[in-house]
């Protein structure tokens, strides 16, 4: 071993004389056992184990309120084909899941494009950047449900936001929580407001990391803004965008916090906002159809197994072609 | 048209710059401010037709109610409006608030760093399948499995206790925790230990006077974005805290929802709520971008 990697540890280097060090009987096996157990044991307490029962409940009929005292009937695969079905559920889950993919691409797609603007604007040397900085990043930080009030309250009927809106600029007051168009851009207003300084952050990091001799080099060949942007900039940004991308989109799916505290359980009006993750709720917990529930929280996560296997497939892909 | 850094920028280009900032910076802060200034303005002010901006010029500014919050009695009685619930609520709450996520950060943090240097450093069989596992936990949306833990919540008489939410944070955390930390781990040369090793230190004692003390800005950090986590939690502890072991966002969204709405304490609330999250934030920003990704982006 080279002298100088061990600099750091000039102050500790143990006393050589000592013939068996304490703890010396714990093997690195039983060191690794132990070491894991504890998480591994939580995780299956936490999430396996609840995992199967509510697989188990799906197929069953049963309330967790109204049966408390009886088992739960099993009645096989009735529960999927209601909600996958022709029927009038079949309809709502079909409705559900479509109003979350309207508020999940449009939100995700305008925190990456704002988020990668406020990131090029950022990548410069200015007075204040830190602080700005530090300040821009604060929204992520906070609590859903403290972002969802703040908006909820400036979202009043007359609240601040109706004030500019009707009385300085003059047009017709927004009903935010109260229009059934309006509600999942209510949403999405919230969640950009939220997360565009995620997309900020990793975007910056991308940037800041293209290596300074590339822009040299262009500029000696006298390459224009666009080619430099096109050439350099996005490829080498792309990978972290990519990763910031499936982050966002995993969390805007499972979007719940926001739209129940903005809109409540049933997603506003005639349930124009009612996403998936709201809707789970309110089977489960408001009709108490425990069964029913579990079958939809299972479709749920079906989805979003499958969308994090396309994600982690085209971050694998992009990995190979960087090796 | 070579450079692009502002030194060498028009006028025109640098206005431009500054005029885009201002808007982004608005954008961004102003929710933050409004929340701030309502906070302290009287429970008329609040929902004035015509909102006022400037605290001192547009309106005298009051404590009133953070008072109220904090001892739970109200202030202007005159106006006939009763404050709801006459205890200190909100100051218990903050103190559950407090020692939920305290507990279980401290819990999360010391279980996952070992597991994580057992990742790091070990030949664990199936080893890639297991941090997997831990990641997917971290996907999963809450509300599945929401329903089972609720029942099972209720049978072991986990149900609005510090015990229950303890745990629950703690297991929420944990994979976060093991994902960075093990990411951190990875970058400590093994070669530290092994060096310590062969000098006669046993495995644990390496870890203890080697490792662990190179990780412990790793360990901070992870903990404080841990117990952001915990603080900011809302769906079970809404779902699964009656009163006893409540915290503070299902409180704050709970005043919103009966009766006429107290904005103002509702401000002053999220303002009290949100201070330490600031502190935190500033604290951890230079690590923010590995905390947001759970590790995946290092730079």
């Amino acid at each position: 071993m080279a002298e100088n990697s061990l600099a750091p540890l000039a102050g500790a280097i143990p006393p050589a004389k000592r013939q068996r060090p304490r703890f010396s009987w714990l093997t690195d096996r039983w060191i690794a056992v132990s070491f894991l157990t504890p998480t591994l044991l939580l995780m299956l307490f936490i999430t396996v184990f609840p995992l199967v029962w509510s697989l188990y409940l799906s197929f069953t009929e049963w309330s967790v309120t109204r049966d408390a005292t009886t088992a739960p009937e099993w009645i096989g695969t009735e529960n999927y084909v209601e909600l996958l079905g022709d029927s009038r559920d079949g309809e709502r889950t079909w409705e559900r899941f479509v109003i979350t993919g309207q508020f999940v691409v449009p939100a995700v797609t305008i925190e990456l494009v704002l988020g990668f603007g406020v990131a090029m604007l950022l990548n410069r040397r200015f007075a204040g950047r830190g602080v700005l900085m530090t300040m821009l990043l604060i929204p992520m930080m906070l609590s859903p449900v403290i972002v969802a009030l703040f908006w909820k309250f400036m979202m009043e009927g007359s609240g601040v936001l109706n004030y500019f809106i009707a009385d300085i600029l003059g047009l017709s007051p927004v009903g935010w929580r109260t229009d059934r168009d309006t509600v999942i851009w209510s949403l999405i207003l919230v969640d950009v407001w939220m997360w565009t300084p995620f997309m900020m952050l990793i975007s910056l990091a991308g940037l800041s990391a293209v290596p300074k001799y590339l822009y040299e080099a262009a500029a000696v060949d006298r390459a224009g803004a666009w080619f430099r942007f096109r050439h350099i900039t996005l490829p080498m940004v792309m990978p972290l965008l990519l990763i910031a991308i499936i982050f966002r989109t995993m969390d805007a799916y499972k979007l719940f916090d926001q739209a129940f505290v903005l809109l409540g359980q049933q997603g506003g009006p005639g349930r124009a906002g009612q996403t998936a993750a709201l809707w789970v709720y309110e089977v489960a917990f408001s009709e108490f159809d425990t069964g029913l529930g579990s079958a939809l929280g299972y479709i749920m996560l079906l989805v979003i197994v499958a969308l994090a296997n396309i994600f982690i497939r085209t971050l694998n892909n992009l990995k190979a072609e960087q090796f | 048209m070579v450079a692009s850094n502002t030194g060498s920028s028009s006028i025109g280009q640098r206005l431009l710059f500054w005029m885009a900032l201002g808007i982004v910076f608005i954008f961004f802060m102003f929710p933050l401010y409004w929340i701030l200034i309502s906070s302290i303005k009287t429970r008329a002010e609040v929902t004035d037709r015509v909102p006022s901006f400037f605290p001192f010029i547009d309106f005298q500014p009051t404590l009133t109610n953070y008072q109220e919050l904090i001892t739970g009695e109200t202030v202007e009685s005159a106006s006939g409006v009763q404050a709801s619930g006459s205890r200190a609520e909100f100051r218990d709450r903050l103190i559950n608030s407090v020692i939920t996520a305290g507990i279980s950060t401290v819990l999360a943090v010391g279980l996952g760093t070992l597991a994580a240097y057992a990742f790091s450093r070990f030949r664990i069989p199936a080893s890639n399948d297991l941090q997997f596992f831990i990641l997917s936990t971290r996907m999963l949306p809450p509300i599945v499995v929401l329903i089972p833990i609720y029942i099972f919540f209720t049978d072991l008489k986990l149900q609005d206790s510090f015990a229950g939410l303890i745990i629950l944070y703690t297991s929420i955390n944990l994979p976060f925790v093991v994902w960075m930390m093990k990411g951190f781990f990875d970058e400590i040369p093994v070669e530290y230990e092994e060096a310590a090793m062969v000098d006669g230190y046993s495995r644990l004692e390496a870890i203890w006077k080697i490792v662990i003390p190179e990780a412990i800005p790793a360990m901070l950090a992870t903990a404080v974005f841990s117990a952001i986590t915990a603080w900011n939690e809302f769906v079970f502890a809404n779902l699964l805290n009656r009163n006893y072991a409540s915290t503070v966002p299902p409180y704050l969204n709970s005043i919103v929802g009966v009766g006429a709405i107290e904005w103002g304490r509702v401000a002053a609330g999220s303002v009290l709520f949100v201070i330490p999250i600031v502190i935190f934030t500033y604290l951890v920003r230079n690590h923010l971008l590995r905390g947001v990704t759970f590790g995946a982006v290092r730079r």
